[in-house]
């Protein structure tokens, strides 16, 4: 695999061809801030938190770092004055799903996030995908995904699936930034199990 | 239906058809779009050859249902040829008069021709009509000469010309030239050149590869696809078939949204036709080149109209659009290069082939070449489609040929471009129409949706309106295009209520900027553009909404109020009667009043009550007076009998 | 739907994966609704997880989760429409039917949905009802029009 040359924040840094910016940023140590990206998992480019200035063939323009692919000569910028305030307002605008999920609160320090800047919403879902993709590109189980579209999207168990697979496994429990996943998970348990008799609350 | 094997089969079999045509005496074309059906079309055409199998007149007059002309506002819309007598709003009782006048003496019905509203002044030739003299019809104009469920009309205009003249004539990279020279602009929204477009996968790697008729339409207010695939779906098929040639895809799409279903069912039996007569399929014409078409529909969604996401769709998928790091003509459809243009940039193709780029050139201004299809609907008096070459101004659209504003109103917006275009406002009537000119505006071309809105329409409604509509149409996949309509939807409806605050705008504007930078597709980054464009040149409206609790269109219901003038009353009753909630208190010598309490603002009362008494008043950010007492609401009528 | 109507409609895609909003808009059609049952053979059939068919299913509002009505009234909220007073038109529908848009009555006689053009807008107010196209409408016309459905 060729490598390829760009600068990073003022770094020179080296990086296998095809590999993403973030990848590229990961490996030299540059950090950039993500909600839907997983190491195990294919980017997303949903969140938009890692988006990045990349200067190239003498034009600037933002991308998403965890998918725009890095290249020779590129420029790019983790930090300005145009990326943070697109951060601060997609945390700000999460938060008011999620006021007090400690990964929102913790990346909003960063940038200034009002907690309260938005009237809260009815659900803590922030549709970021991991457990969804989880489930489906490391498990292999499609046990749970989305539903809808716009403002009404969430995220659903699929109950004769989840009976089967999930009581075992809840690997996706922790990557939920904000809980709404155990949350649906003790809803679709409690009310659609088919035929379940073995609900054990205190595991939850 | 026979197999054509050669172009010189073709030419023979057109050949045929024209001389059929020839042999009648008249040729009656009803307008059978959906508009027109909707309007009683079919039975008009019932009605027609009912009363001509009556007068014995079968087999020398031919009737069909056409493709759509564009008239809409004064359907069904029948045609006479040879003489192009052209008779509007016509009914099924008006057919006999027709055939006798018209058909079998060659008058004219009167009282049925377009007549001018101010002079009088009648117009019996279709091509007379002001409505469609201003325009410039190149590519709608044979819908009423067709009908679109027989190709055998499609080839009598001379369809299929092209095609040859491609297959057998030209090399497809002459043909990616040719539409090059053109300067054809995607008329789907962007207005991204065909011609560079369609050289990009020619010339990338990957096979196989695809060519996509976009037929979704998801414009709200937009209705040109819909006429075109309806009226005329093998203009549509050979612009397809020849931009196969010449990127080499054999296979192609049309992604038809479903609630076109009339489209949805000529396009199919076009397609039926054009195989049976060796036109699509294997080694068409003996050219030696192979393409199919498959129709796909859409399942309701706009966000499928994103050439990203359509391609999605098309694969079974939910239509979420991908990011465009790497162009979708390179890597579109399974990953291999696809052309994706709109139906009315396919239906221009054939037309170039035909009669040269450097024919299209003449229509047009330097950086937008031929014409556009445009739906001119809202508070407009001539409804329809118009067609017009590039660089005609907005006042000419609406006041030549959209015969102004209706009921004496004025003028006070044009929204082009759908949920991604903007509001026009007066001053910028004067602009010339160009794919430039509406963005640098602060709009868009966009399908070509343009509807016209008057003194009554409240601009901050309409920026509430569409944030509406795109909250449910994103497909919420990212935060900036998801959460931002979220918000900026839950803003904009408080101030049409009167909870507007003051730092409103400020926070809109700032939901904008991140919608615009960071969002994922073109829906997101454009969804602020209505809120954009209405603050930019209707900023004060916003600041009577928050500052005033006033709306100045009255249109905004918590902030109007309906009052009756008790002067004016003449307790005639007709709004007590008509008030679905009980909430106007009179009777027949009791001035009425409308009890604020019951009362929901449907305005019922608003319009039923009588032009001369005029007593239902409407007013916003300001109170009503008080009603009369008691005392004062009986009317002393002046009795009848002396 | 029974199983054996279900995989007709998938041979005739050939079991393509691809063609599954396809499939599911024929089944939707012919049943008004998708069932359970239905979506699990589909699933079972094309090799398609349940996850992404209950996606699809309520990404496309074509689709429908629960049985829809005998008539299914469809009141065009476009912009051509919205412009001249569908608003009015949907109050005096809602009012009239005791319906919000998205719900069917209980004797599942009508169902409701608003719709985002139907591109017949010189006509507007539009409504649909079954596969007819209603026009010019005022509030008062809408009352009337639907009372004359059984």
């Amino acid at each position: 695999m060729s490598e390829v040359l760009l600068q990073i924040d003022g770094k020179e840094v080296r990086a296998t061809e095809g590999a993403s910016i973030l990848e590229a940023a990961c490996a030299a140590d540059v950090f950039i801030p993500t909600l839907c990206h997983h190491e195990k998992l294919e980017p997303h480019g949903g969140c938009r938190l890692c988006m990045v200035e990349v200067e190239e063939h003498g034009r600037s323009k933002l991308v998403v770092s965890c998918i725009y692919p890095a290249a020779n000569d590129q420029v790019v910028t983790t930090r300005s004055e145009q990326v943070d305030r697109i951060r601060k307002m997609i945390l700000e605008l999460l938060l008011a799903h999620a006021p007090d999920s400690e990964t929102l609160l913790e990346l909003g320090r960063e940038y200034g996030a009002d907690r309260n800047r938005f009237d809260k919403e009815a659900s803590f879902c922030i549709n970021c995908g991991l457990c969804v993709r989880y489930c489906a590109e490391v498990k292999k189980a499609d046990a749970v995904g989305f539903l809808d579209r716009g403002t009404r999207r969430d995220i659903s168990f699929i109950p004769e699936i989840a009976a089967r697979e999930c009581w075992q496994c809840k690997e996706c429990f922790p990557l939920c930034p904000t809980s709404a996943l155990q949350a649906a998970y003790v809803l679709v348990s409690s009310l659609a199990f088919p035929g379940a008799r073995h609900q054990a609350p205190s595991e939850c | 239906m026979a197999s054509l094997r050669s172009p010189e089969e073709l030419e023979l079999l057109r050949q045929e058809t024209l001389a059929a045509r020839e042999a009648t005496t008249a040729r009656v074309s009803v307008c059978a779009g959906a508009g027109c059906m909707a309007s009683g079309a079919d039975e008009v055409i019932a009605a027609f050859r009912a009363e001509i199998e009556s007068q014995g007149l079968t087999a020398d007059v031919d009737t069909k249902g056409t493709g759509c002309p564009g008239f809409c506002e004064r359907g069904p819309i029948v045609v006479i040829y040879p003489e192009e007598i052209c008779y509007l709003q016509v009914t099924p009782d008006d057919v006999p008069e027709i055939v006798a006048a018209t058909i079998k003496e060659k008058g004219v019905v009167e009282r049925l021709v377009y007549a001018d509203p101010v002079s009088g002044e009648t117009a019996p030739r279709e091509s007379d009509i002001p409505f469609y003299k201003h325009q410039e019809r190149i590519v709608i104009g044979n819908n009423i000469r067709i009908d679109p469920k027989n190709i055998d009309d499609y080839l009598a205009i001379g369809g299929y010309a092209g095609l040859v003249k491609a297959l057998f004539e030209m090399t497809p990279e002459a043909v990616v030239d040719e539409v090059k020279k053109s300067n054809l602009r995607g008329r789907g929204g962007a207005g991204f050149p065909a011609g560079l477009k369609w050289e990009g996968s020619r010339d990338a790697p990957g096979e196989p590869k695809y060519v996509i008729v976009n037929a979704d339409e998801g414009d709200p207010g937009a209705f040109m696809d819909r006429a075109l695939l309806e009226g005329n779906p093998h203009s549509i098929l050979e612009g397809l078939i020849i931009g196969g040639y010449a990127i080499g895809a054999h296979e192609g799409y049309v992604y038809v949204r479903q609630e076109y279903p009339l489209a949805v069912e000529n396009v199919l039996l076009a397609i039926e036709q054009a195989e049976a007569h060796g036109l699509l399929g294997k080694d068409i014409l003996g050219s030696g080149f192979d393409f199919t078409v498959v129709v796909h529909q859409g399942a309701g969604a706009f966000v499928c109209g994103e050439s990203t996401a359509l391609m999605t769709a098309l694969e079974g998928r939910v239509g979420e659009p991908r990011p465009k790091y790497t162009r979708s003509n390179v890597k579109g459809l399974w990953e291999r290069p696809s052309v994706l243009n709109n139906v009315e940039t396919w239906a221009n193709v054939p037309l170039i082939i035909n009669n040269g780029a450097d024919w299209f050139t003449e229509f047009g201004t330097e950086k937008s070449k031929g014409t556009k299809i445009f739906s001119l609907v809202g508070k407009i008096t001539n409804t329809g489609l118009v067609e017009v070459p590039m660089g005609i101004t907005l006042r000419e659209i609406i006041y030549e040929i959209g015969g102004g504003i209706p009921g004496g109103k004025e003028f006070k917006a044009v929204q082009t471009g759908g949920p991604s275009g903007g509001c026009l406002p007066e001053a910028l009537l004067d602009l010339q129409v160009g794919f430039d000119e509406l963005a640098q505006a602060g709009s868009m071309m966009g399908s070509g949706g343009m509807i016209v809105m008057d003194e009554e329409t409240c601009m901050v409604d309409v920026a509430r309106y569409f944030l509406d509509f795109l909250t449910d149409e994103s497909c919420g996949k990212c935060v900036p295009c998801r959460e931002g309509t979220r918000q900026m939807l839950n803003i904009l409806t408080n101030i049409t209520q009167g909870r507007g605050r003051a730092g409103d705008i400020e926070l809109l504007e700032e939901l904008s900027e991140v919608a615009v930078g960071a969002s994922l597709c073109a829906l997101g980054k454009s969804a602020p553009n209505p809120f954009l464009s209405t603050l930019a040149y209707f900023r004060d409206e916003y600041e009577a909404h928050i500052n005033e609790k006033k709306c100045p269109a009255k249109s905004c219901k918590e902030l109007v109020t309906y009052y009756i003038d008790a002067e004016s009353c003449q307790a005639c009753m007709t709004c007590q009667k008509k008030c679905p909630y009980g909430a106007i208190d009179g009777d027949r010598d009791r001035i009425h009043v409308i009890d604020p309490a019951l009362c929901t603002k449907c305005g019922i009362c608003f319009e039923v009550c009588p032009p001369r008494y005029d007593a239902v008043r409407k007013i916003s950010g300001e109170a009503a007076p008080p009603p009369p007492a008691e005392e004062e609401r009986t009317i002393s009528r002046k009795s009848k009998v002396t | 739907m029974d199983s054996e109507r279900v995989d007709q409609i998938i041979e005739e895609y050939q079991c393509e994966a691809s063609a599954l909003i396809q499939i599911l808009l024929r089944i939707q059609e012919e049943a008004h609704w998708l069932s359970s049952n239905a979506l699990h053979r589909v699933s079972e059939r094309l090799g398609v997880s349940m996850t992404r068919i209950m996606h699809i299913a309520t990404f496309y509002k074509a689709f429908s989760l629960v049985p829809k009505g005998r008539h299914e009234v469809h009141i065009c909220v476009g912009t051509a429409c919205h412009v001249r007073g569908a608003e009015r038109v949907l109050d005096s529908v809602e009012d009239a039917t005791g319906l919000k848009p998205g719900e069917t009555d209980l004797d599942l006689k009508f169902s409701l949905e608003t719709v985002n053009c139907v591109g017949c807008c010189a006509l507007g107010p539009v409504m649909q009802v079954d596969k007819k196209t209603y026009g010019k409408l005022s509030a008062a016309d809408t009352v009337n029009l639907l009372q004359s459905y059984e």
